[in-house]
């Protein structure tokens, strides 16, 4: 019998290690001066230094630098104070000098950590991961594989190569073993992930949209059976391309370790693929394993030995912590602390407090974006923030309080603004969706259930309120449910007599 | 009268007077190059076209009263290791066979910059790894002296190039000496200046952190004129000096060494060296003491193990420096035959393209790097780098400058080496630690050995920053060894006679 | 001191991408058995106080500022390419997946 996910954490303990790549938002790359704006025409943004080409020298970005120590302080790191460049040793047709110019035994910031909150069974459970280091690397250009039945690379014809991206900084960030989090792996996994990228995008220094691959996760997961304190054999999968995905491969890679390792079979360290479609892994790269990366120091660039005037001088622009920023908020709305687990989960936080700043009533804007637009996103399996604006969110609120739009018919433009019909100003003229609560129109329409349904009427005149719902029923169906139903159930009973 | 064997000081002088274009003194190079090079073989490449279109354009300037540089409308060789935009670059290598950079080195922009004009590029070692360009798979260089022998290496071409008076100028790069040897064995100057004083963008790496591009000449005044013209920090090169470049020709014209200090090697001396090697050597002390100068003895004991540091230095970064060369972006590519893999098309292209030499250091590199040898080889290298410096420091405390001789021997014959790479190595264990410690080294001729009349050398190291030091010191010997034999020494080469 | 046998010449010379034939691998081991006999003597010296030196000059801190400056073009970035396709290098096929 295989295992699910929740027998599996009973047998098995899981161990996580998560390393983040960052693609920082210089102008130009972290070794020359090419122009690092995406989208370009292929090889159009190359020189003899990305191109790797023979007698081409890098020289280092400082905004990377300065990137990298932010990316540390933030992160409660110490900054070294004295680091290095590495080569990193290895072949592959992207990498142009077929070596990477990374840090190894001497990365800028070391041993930090950040505190994310997850939901556990017992209430909001805090969880600290520590972080082993930051450093700084740059980034491959893109491979095209061409012929072959799937398009992949195995079984391709040819490859074509674009350099644009080679070069462009990254900034890796790298977790110690994350161990004693239980069944809640997946999820601890996500809220660091989450916290990192809003910590990320606060200090300015990257887009962090995994979707766009400017930031990435690789998850690092092995089991050992509960309660014997080893350690096992760790995989590692990549292209985990969202936040929700970061929380899948662990289950994924649970679920796909615990069942061998009941069948009695090895786990293999090997590199991983984590596909979108399934929720599972796949092996990938092999020959990695083989691969002696022979690091040696950099000759070409020379230290990085930052005095602490200028660490002091970084540490000084660092914007509002996000759990500050969240505490506070948390009080100003005064907001429980799950539903502030949820908005904060689901990378809503920006966006309500935008609404909320655009005059939308507090307690409306987060039910809005948590519930209605939450639900279209899961629907659509995309991030809800991509959907519709606070802005837009905003405008709609206030049609509610106007009176000019009911709940229900809210949620009408709602969904029509996400299918892209427009505006909600657009979207309410073209279905027609303003309420309606001209007393004579909706009187008219009372009297017409009323002449239909007679004995029903009746029913309402003698005392059972309740029949009244089919009379009401009658009359939002014949307006289109542009009424206001509030309004129609109020100057019915009192036709019927039965009003205050 | 200007000719061919004119120094490039004179040369100046003469287009500065009138009595010379460059057109002229450019064509009168390439005559000289059709003469002789059949038999040398000094050069991979000429460029007529790019060449007197130089020359016409400095003869054009100086005749509106633009005259960028002293060296304006010169000409000059370049080692075939330098991108030159457009000129076919090969390093002395198949793998490199057509490739056309699309960029000029920097030190290409300076002397493009000063005027010169750039003739040529010279035969090398390929990829700069040797010591007599036998390494070069376009064939090796012949020593003008005697056409049966090695020109030394890795810079030969450079070298033969002066010695045959087919340029007057020459660029090299020198590692562990590939500039001073072949100055030595060609009896021409050959500078390598402190590590990070000439810019290395566009010095297609063999080992980045000894690698040095320097100024060759006939005499220690051209080598000087030349070097302030290539030196200077560049932002492209993050290793670059960021000072003012030292006045070397102000040194070089000095002509003066009362009072300084000599500092004599004694490690650098004894068993290896060629009796007549060091009976020059000697003379060449005996002078700077004439001329005023105090000798000094210093030991650097940790030189016994500078060799074998550098064969783990040099070769783990030339293991990586080349890793580039896979076929996929430039250079050739071997076997794609729409059905081998990537992998496989590199393997084969890397094996095709390198020669034993390269391959050899390539294997020995990534043995020294690979994990769990690291420490043992390329970490303890790098320790003995540390206690070459302490050496230099506490003998550069007692002496201005130190010298020894710039070879162990004389120029020896094409082949004689080929079975034996470790003797081969021996040839740079004079010039070695100089790279190894990044100080300035320079090589200039002290006489004909004794044994085979074949050109010595005499080495100057100076101190990191002080190039100035060893071009004031060279400078005086030179004269004064000019003044004891009344003629500069390759009046004694023999005439190559056109074939 | 462990002689170097073919198979670790061999295993270097897939590391390095270099193919090689026996001949070849048994000729480099000897030459290289020899070699590194030779320049094993630097651990004589190196002892665990010695600090390592991997720049000869004491330089820190040289940096660029973040701004873009002109590329190649893309003709001049494929000059050299020994095959391209619309402006992209054209490689064999890359074997090992993503």
């Amino acid at each position: 019998m295989a295992l699910n996910y929740d027998q599996a954490v009973e047998k098995y303990e899981p161990t996580l290690g998560l390393e983040v790549h960052v693609e920082l938002n210089t102008h130009s790359k972290m070794f020359c001066s090419c122009s690092t704006i995406f989208g370009g025409e292929p090889n159009t943004q190359t020189c003899p230094v990305c191109l790797g080409m023979p007698g081409a020298l890098p020289v280092v970005n400082g905004k990377a630098i300065e990137s990298s120590i932010l990316i540390g302080l933030a992160l409660n790191c110490s900054i070294a104070p004295f680091s290095r460049f590495a080569r990193k040793n290895y072949f592959y047709p992207d990498m142009p000098k077929n070596f990477q110019t990374s840090q190894y035994d001497e990365p800028i910031c070391v041993n930090g950590y950040l505190d994310v909150e997850i939901d556990t069974d017992e209430g909001p459970k805090k969880f600290r991961v520590e972080i082993e280091r930051v450093h700084m690397e740059e980034d491959t250009g893109k491979s095209l594989h061409v012929g072959g039945a799937t398009g992949r690379i195995h079984g391709a014809d040819y490859s074509l190569l674009d350099y644009n991206r080679a070069g462009i900084p990254l900034v890796e960030i790298v977790t110690k073993i994350v161990g004693g989090t239980g069944k809640y792996a997946p999820q601890v996994a996500r809220a660091y992930v989450t916290e990192l990228r809003d910590i990320l995008r606060s200090l300015g220094v990257s887009d962090v949209k995994m979707e766009q691959g400017s930031m990435r996760c690789d998850v690092n997961l092995s089991l050992a059976p509960t309660g014997s304190g080893a350690l096992g054999t760790r995989s590692e999968t990549k292209n985990v391309n969202s936040l929700r995905s970061v929380e899948r491969a662990v289950i994924g890679e649970v679920i796909r370790q615990s069942n061998r390792l009941e069948a009695g079979e090895r786990i293999v360290q090997e590199t991983r693929h984590f596909l979108e479609e399934s929720g599972q892994t796949r092996p990938g790269r092999s020959k990695e394993q083989a691969e002696d990366y022979r690091y040696f120091p950099e000759p070409d660039l020379v230290p990085v030995v930052p005095d602490s005037a200028w660490i002091e001088e970084l540490r000084a622009t660092l914007p509002e912590k996000p759990s500050t920023r969240r505490k506070r908020l948390q009080e100003q709305w005064s907001v429980p602390d799950k539903e502030m687990s949820s908005l904060v989960n689901a990378g809503l936080l920006d966006v309500v407090e935008e609404t909320i700043a655009l005059g939308a009533e507090p307690t409306r804007a987060r039910s809005w974006w948590l519930g209605e637009v939450s639900r279209l996103a899961n629907e659509k399996e995309v991030d809800p923030t991509s959907l519709i604006t606070p802005a837009q969110v905003a405008e709609v609120i206030s049609l509610i309080e106007s009176g000019e739009l009911t709940d229900k018919l809210a949620r009408q433009v709602v969904e029509g603004v996400v299918a892209g019909e427009g505006t909600p100003a657009e979207v309410i003229a073209q279905r027609g969706l303003k309420v309606v609560s001209d007393d004579g129109a909706l009187m008219t329409a009372i009297e017409s259930a009323i002449a239909s349904q007679p004995d029903t009427a009746e029913r309402v005149r003698g005392g059972n309120i309740p029949a009244a719902g089919a009379l009401i029923g009658a009359v939002m169906k014949a307006t289109g449910g542009q009424a206001d139903a509030a309004k129609v159930r109020e100057l019915l009973l009192k036709h019927l007599g039965q009003g205050e | 009268m200007t000719t061919i064997r004119s120094t490039a000081a004179e040369m100046a002088a003469a287009l500065a007077a009138g009595t010379v274009t460059s057109v002229e003194l450019t064509e009168a190079h390439y005559a000289q190059i059709e003469r002789v090079d059949p038999a040398v073989h000094a050069f991979l490449y000429l460029d007529k076209e790019g060449a007197l279109a130089q020359a016409e354009q400095s003869d054009a300037q100086r005749k509106n009263g633009q005259v960028p540089s002293p060296l304006a409308g010169v000409p000059l060789a370049l080692k075939d290791v330098l991108a030159q935009k457009g000129i076919p670059t090969t390093c002395g290598s198949k793998m490199l066979e057509g490739w056309r950079p699309p960029y000029d080195s920097t030190v290409v922009t300076k002397l493009k910059e000063a005027g010169v004009v750039i003739l040529g590029k010279t035969n090398m070692d390929e990829f700069a790894m040797g010591s007599s360009t036998e390494n070069s798979a376009y064939g090796p260089t012949h020593n003008p002296w005697d056409l049966t022998r090695i020109p030394g290496g890795s810079g030969g071409g450079s070298a033969a190039a002066l010695a045959a008076f087919e340029a007057p100028l020459a660029i090299g790069t020198d590692t562990g000496g590939s500039i001073r040897q072949p100055a030595a064995v060609t009896g021409t100057v050959g500078v390598k200046p402190t590590y990070g004083g000439v810019s290395r963008y566009g010095l297609i790496a063999f080992s980045s952190s000894l690698d040095q591009a320097g100024p060759c000449a006939r005499t220690v005044l051209d080598a000087a004129l030349l070097h302030e013209v290539i030196a200077g920090h560049d932002e492209r090169d993050s290793t670059s000096i960021n000072a003012a470049v030292p006045q070397v020709v102000k040194a070089a014209k000095k002509l003066d060494v009362k009072g300084m200090k000599i500092g004599v090697v004694k490690e650098l001396q004894g068993e290896g060296f060629q009796a007549g090697v060091l009976e020059r050597f000697h003379e060449g002390l005996d002078a700077l003491v004439s001329a005023g100068a105090e000798l000094v003895e210093v030991s650097c004991p940790t030189f016994d193990y500078a060799l074998a540091a550098y064969y783990l230095i040099a070769p783990s970064e030339c293991s990586s420096n080349l890793a580039r060369f896979d076929s996929m972006r430039y250079g050739i590519r071997v076997g794609d035959d729409g059905v081998r893999s990537a992998e496989e098309v590199m393997n084969l292209t890397r094996h095709e393209g390198f020669g034993p030499e390269v391959k050899r250091r390539i294997i020995l590199g990534t043995y020294a790097l690979s994990s769990g040898y690291y420490d043992a080889y390329y970490g303890s290298a790098q320790k003995v780098r540390t206690l070459l410096m302490r050496d230099f420091n506490a003998a550069f405390a007692k002496a201005d400058v130190l010298v020894s001789p710039t070879a162990p021997t004389t120029a020896f014959k094409i082949g004689a080496n080929d079975n034996d790479p470790l003797a081969m190595y021996l040839n740079d264990i004079a010039t070695i630690p100089v790279n190894m410690a990044g100080i300035g080294g320079m090589s200039l001729p002290c006489g004909l050995a004794a044994e085979d009349g074949l050109p010595v050398g005499f080495q100057i190291m100076s101190p990191a920053m002080r190039d100035d030091l060893m071009y004031q010191v060279g400078g005086a010997l030179e004269a004064a060894l000019l003044s004891k034999w009344g003629a500069p020494i390759l009046d004694r080469a023999p005439v190559l006679a056109a074939k | 001191m462990a002689a170097i046998s073919r198979e670790d010449v061999a295993h270097l010379a897939k590391l390095a991408r270099i193919d090689m034939n026996d001949a070849e691998l048994d000729h480099l081991a000897q030459e290289l058995d020899v070699i590194l006999g030779a320049v094993a003597r630097v651990q004589e010296v190196a002892g665990a106080d010695v600090p390592p030196t991997s720049h000869p000059i004491p330089v820190n801190n040289v940096f660029r500022e973040d701004v873009a400056r002109p590329s190649l073009t893309p003709q001049e970035a494929l000059s050299g390419a020994p095959a391209q396709i619309d402006g992209r290098f054209k490689v064999p096929q890359i074997l090992g997946e993503e």
